[in-house]
């Protein structure tokens, strides 16, 4: 899993009927001090996640379809979890 | 998944079996500002979308489930087509 920020949503009326009723948030990857790493990513948001919170993302289809609790969904990032505070030691 | 817009489609005519009558198209994947970002590449179509629109995409062995139960050989396949989008919290 990776840690990134909320940075804003996506709407889509056209789409996969296995994204139905599913959040569509974008997120940017963070690196440590939280500096920005790397493009931002779509990932559909499986916990109620809002606009520049902390969150932890899965990069992986069988992981992101499990938060879904949808067999076979064309995803590929979700957002499983919000950050309350992270120390790296 | 990521945001890009059609920029392009792709004939071939000598492919895979699998991916007889699969609609592909040239994408650009796009940053928060939506600028281009990193390279063009072809995406298998899920959803429908014609050049200039702007979608979103899945990669991965994920891109072939909306074909099931034909398991073409892809890589990337758009699934939705973006209405409108923000990034007001993005660093950019």
């Amino acid at each position: 899993m990776i840690v990134g920020r909320v940075v804003g949503p996506l709407v889509a009326t056209q789409k996969h009927r296995k994204f139905e009723g599913s959040k569509l948030l974008l997120v940017q990857p963070l690196g440590e001090n939280d500096t920005p790493r790397g493009p931002a990513l779509l990932a559909v948001d499986t916990v109620g996640a809002g606009v520049h919170e902390r969150v932890l993302l899965v990069l992986d289809g069988k992981a992101a379809g499990d938060a879904m609790q949808r067999k076979a969904a064309p995803v590929d990032a979700a957002i499983v979890g919000i950050i309350d505070h992270m120390d790296l030691a | 998944m990521q945001v890009g817009r059609v920029v392009g489609d792709v004939v071939a005519t000598l492919k895979d079996d699998a991916l007889t009558g699969v609609k592909l198209l040239l994408v650009q994947p796009l940053d928060p500002a939506h600028q281009p970002v990193g390279r063009v590449l072809v995406a298998a179509d899920a959803a429908g979308a014609g050049v200039g629109e702007e979608v979103f995409f899945v990669r991965g062995r994920e891109a072939s489930f909306p074909f099931y139960p034909a398991e073409p050989p892809i890589d990337a396949a758009i699934v939705g087509i973006v209405d409108h989008w923000s990034a007001e919290g993005a660093h950019s």
